[in-house]
């Protein structure tokens, strides 16, 4: 029996959008390095508990600031060494990287619902709604958010709920600006007009016709919000206003490995690395999907 | 005398990544002093790269290649950028196709004006003015010395497009290229635009190489006429010779196309050539308008086809007998 | 023009009236500030005494018009931490925050520019790699580390610089350097894509068709019309570099306004923070504004309309 090849749908009509964009997304150098970086500390995150050598609050005051194991005087026994007060450093920052994650990711949630909500009613109503979100983004703007959240922190006490709903009440501006322009431009496409003339509900419209279609700039916009709270939240804490000690914030614990700048630096290093690292990765992957998603690139 | 310009065998490829777009191929043409060449063609046909390939002015991709390029005994192939920049905009000069954003909008039409002429001349600040007051008056520009302190935005696109024409003046260059001057304009001002650029051209004796796609105006102002089809020329001669015996069956499309007054009868359909251009990516066999032709043969699909010279400056690239094509051309004319 | 400005001007008042309010409303947050400034283990009667000194027994919006009225005065009360009036405490410490900032962005400005002028005119080059590279890792360089990196290298691995302190220039170089490179990213990356868009104009080949120099057509022509955004955002990024300013004198102990911030903050001294806030606040209004101007006068099309 003759064997009968069949055409796969690739050979007949090419590639599908789908797998274009995953062809595009897989040769994107940024967004693979980002996302393997990104992979490995949200890794580190998550099974802290089961892989942290130590536990990160225990103290043993014998045992303090022993250097990394490339160290000369550096062992096994604590492969990044341990703090001023004894503590084990690579289960510190295992633990770290949950709390710089969790800002993140919760910030960018509560922000990018205030900024997405006040962008989009700015972009489709227009008129006097467009003249207030426009008025609060630049009341917002004019405020340093660095000295308005160290403030508010400082008198409403200083947790990790605390630096969330504050960093995330003040960091939707870029969402409301992204957004707010998005919308125009979605707005005046044929597709929006033909729904409304139609009789869609405005909320329909909304819903089904807008927000799918600034997708992608939110997308963008809400990555690079992770790196600026993840930032802003290292930033408090170094200034010993954000997450409190003991918690192993990485801001925090640059801040006091501060103390011991001039002879044992790593303490400095090694969580200013993580931290750079987590940033360039967000970073990355926000440019790179920027990159993939951009209409310019969709030949 | 020796042509003012002179081309032979020009090329211009420009490669993309499935294989190198071939947009002007093999043309060669002259321009003589006090003399206008038109070339007409349709959009993509390669005339306006040709007219950029001819100022050095390609996009960075493009590769030109010629076996002569000479302009006023001037080797083009050989001359250096800054050999060539000496010569572009003072002794030949180009007028754009889009008067609305081809002016610096950060700068007065003075300041434009102006730093032409002091670029290329030893000239001081009050020559190159009165020169720009000038130059705004003879293209009709009505308080011409109060123009010069206004932005391109204050101005219409026909007076734009006529102060781009002021300054490809400037230097009183004696070649100008002049890439659809008219076809961003309002009907009304295209002709006067037309009649100012023959005018001027007539006045300082310039050559002059009009692109075009429009064929009336091919009529009114050519001296000679280079028709282009798919980066070839397909057809040149006097406007006189290609008009009443159009002999390339492109030409003869082309002229189809074309309502002539008391001729063409009320409702009668006007010509109109179907199919479309071929891709110029990759190799081209046969005569690149065979795929649209009425007469196609076997041949025509195979053969690369020459262009044959009748007389000096006469020629038209088909295989066709000259007596089969002036048939055909009768049926036009 | 003019009418562009007094529109521009009404929403800077505007603005200028909120931030008083959220400053004013600052003092509220801690729930008590009579029990704030007094400190937690302060008996009634001074609580009461500190309630009456400073008008929290009146109605709120009679104590937000007498704030507000002091101030436009130029009187922010008495800080209680460092015992003398706000007002004199900020301008003494406002010339190094600004001398600060200015170095900052001149300093952006003269690194980002020209690199990304450059980036443009050679896409994919080296000089654009280079430039790609220092935005991406600039963005991802939390700048107090960054400070203290260069502490690190510069102050004790080779004692070139100064630590910290504000007493001759030298102290201010490296944080000059940390607080500018925060803004070079975003500027370069503007002045690149700027500058791409307006190479691939049509006025830029007409400027080529005439024969200038190389040279000519990318400043004269290119930048100048590219440059009009940037301008707006190095007002921003100046404005931003106020708030920036706190992390970065904190950590070089520089004596300004940023530093001051942070001192206040620690020690819950409200008046001075809600000055500072206040006037960090006006110095970003006054700033993008006159940047809206310089904008407007920078493009022919909004100036001579």
């Amino acid at each position: 029996m003759a064997a009968i090849t069949v055409p796969v749908a690739e050979d007949i009509i090419g590639p599908t959008p789908g797998q274009r964009l995953r062809k595009r997304i897989l040769g994107h150098r940024g967004v693979m390095i980002g996302s393997v970086i990104l992979g490995i500390i949200i890794l580190m995150a998550v099974l802290a508990p089961l892989i942290a050598p130590y536990d990160p609050y225990e103290q043993t005051l014998t045992n303090r600031l022993v250097p990394p194991v490339w160290a000369d005087a550096g062992s096994w026994t604590h492969p990044l060494g341990t703090d001023g007060l004894g503590r084990d450093y690579l289960s510190r920052l295992m633990y770290g990287a949950q709390i710089s994650l969790f800002i993140g990711f919760a910030t960018a949630l509560i922000s990018g619902v205030i900024g997405t909500i006040m962008g989009v009613a700015a972009g489709y109503f227009g008129g006097r709604v467009d003249l207030v979100v426009t008025f609060l983004i630049t009341c917002r703007l004019s405020m340093p958010v660095i000295l308005v959240s160290l403030a508010v922190v400082a008198l409403v006490g200083s947790s990790l709920t605390v630096v969330v709903t504050v960093l995330g009440v003040l960091l939707w501006d870029r969402y409301a600006v992204v957004m707010r322009s998005a919308t125009m431009q979605v707005r005046s496409l044929d597709y929006v007009a033909a729904a409304s003339a139609a009789g869609c509900s405005t909320w329909r419209i909304l819903v089904s016709e807008i927000l799918p279609n600034v997708m992608n700039p939110l997308i963008v916009v809400a990555t690079l919000e992770v790196a600026h709270a993840v930032l802003l939240e290292a930033a408090l804490s170094f200034l010993g206003l954000g997450v409190q000690p003991p918690l192993p914030s990485w801001g925090l614990m640059i801040s006091e490995g501060k103390d011991y700048l001039l002879f044992d630096a790593w303490l400095i290093t090694i969580p200013g690395i993580c931290l750079f690292a987590l940033l360039l990765a967000i970073n990355l992957l926000g440019d790179g999907v920027r990159d993939v998603t951009a209409p310019e690139n969709r030949s | 005398m020796a042509a003012l310009l002179e081309v032979e065998n020009l090329r211009v490829d420009i490669p993309l990544g499935a294989g190198d777009l071939h947009a002007v191929r093999g043309i060669s043409f002259h321009v003589d002093r006090g003399e206008t060449l038109c070339i007409v063609g349709e959009s993509g046909c390669g005339k306006s790269l040709t007219s950029l390939s001819l100022m050095g002015l390609l996009p960075p991709k493009a590769v030109r290649q010629a076996d002569k390029l000479f302009f006023d005994g001037i080797d083009l192939t050989q001359a250096s950028q800054g050999k060539m920049s000496d010569i572009r905009g003072n002794r030949m000069a180009m007028i754009f196709q889009e008067p609305m954003t081809s002016l610096n909008p950060a700068y007065t039409i003075g300041n434009q004006l102006e730093e032409a002429l002091l670029r290329h001349q030893k000239v001081s600040g009050k020559e190159a003015r009165e020169r720009a007051i000038h130059l705004l008056e003879k293209v009709g520009i009505t308080g011409a010395a109060s123009r010069l302190g206004q932005y391109p935005h204050q101005l219409s696109g026909g007076l734009r497009q006529r102060v781009m024409i002021a300054m490809a003046l400037m230097c009183g260059p004696e070649l100008i290229l002049a890439d659809e001057p008219t076809t961003a304009l309002d009907v009304t001002i295209q002709a006067q635009i037309l009649h100012l650029m023959i005018e001027l051209q007539k006045e300082f004796g310039m050559g002059m190489i009009l692109i075009t796609h429009d064929l009336g105006i091919v009529a009114r102002v050519a001296d000679r006429v280079a028709v282009m089809y798919a980066g070839q020329i397909v057809e040149s001669g006097t406007v006189n010779e290609v008009f009443d015996n159009p002999m390339h069956p492109y030409t003869q499309g082309l002229l189809r196309c074309i309502p002539v007054p008391g001729k063409t009868r009320r409702g009668e359909p006007l010509g109109s050539i179907p199919g479309i251009v071929p891709s110029l990516i990759g190799k081209i066999e046969g005569c690149a308008f065979a795929n649209r032709c009425r007469y196609t043969f076997q041949d025509c699909l195979t053969t690369d086809v020459p262009l044959a010279e009748t007389s000096p400056g006469r020629g038209y690239r088909c295989l066709l007998s000259d007596q089969q094509c002036l048939e055909n051309a009768k049926e036009v004319a | 023009m003019l009418i562009y400005t007094l529109k521009r001007l009404v929403v800077a008042l505007l603005v200028a009236l909120t931030i008083s309010l959220i400053s004013f409303g600052l003092l509220f947050l801690s729930g008590d500030p009579a029990t704030t400034i007094a400190g937690e283990s302060a008996d009634e009667a001074a609580i009461m005494a500190i309630r009456a000194q400073y008008g929290f027994d009146r109605p709120l919006y009679e104590q937000y018009f007498a704030w507000v009225l002091r101030a436009m005065q130029g009187d922010f009360g008495t800080s209680f931490y460092f015992n003398m009036p706000v007002t004199e405490l900020i301008f003494e410490r406002l010339p190094v925050t600004l001398g600060l900032g200015l170095a900052a962005i001149t300093f952006a400005i003269i690194l980002s520019i020209p690199l990304g002028v450059l980036a443009a005119r050679y896409p994919n080059s080296l000089i654009d790699r280079l430039a790609l590279t220092i935005s991406v890792m600039g963005q991802a360089m939390p700048s107090f580390w960054f400070a203290l990196l260069l502490i690190m290298v510069f102050s004790f691995m080779y004692p070139l610089l100064p630590p910290s302190g504000s007493e001759t220039w030298v102290h201010f170089i490296m944080p000059t350097i940390v607080l500018g490179y925060y803004a070079t990213p975003a500027i370069m990356r503007l002045t690149r894509t700027g500058m791409m868009e307006v190479l691939g104009a049509d006025y830029i080949r007409t400027a080529r068709a005439k024969g200038l120099r190389p040279r000519v057509v990318l400043f004269k022509h290119a930048l100048r019309n590219a440059i009009i955004p940037v301008v707006s955002l190095a007002a921003v990024q100046l404005g931003f570099m106020l708030g920036g300013s706190i992390v970065v004198e904190t950590i070089f102990a520089l004596h300004g306004t940023g530093y001051l911030a942070w001192e206040s903050i620690r020690r819950y001294d409200l008046p001075t923070v809600q000055a500072i806030l206040l006037i960090f606040s006006l110095i970003y209004i006054v700033l993008t504004f006159l940047a809206d101007l310089l904008n407007a006068w920078l493009d022919p099309r909004i100036r001579v309309a």
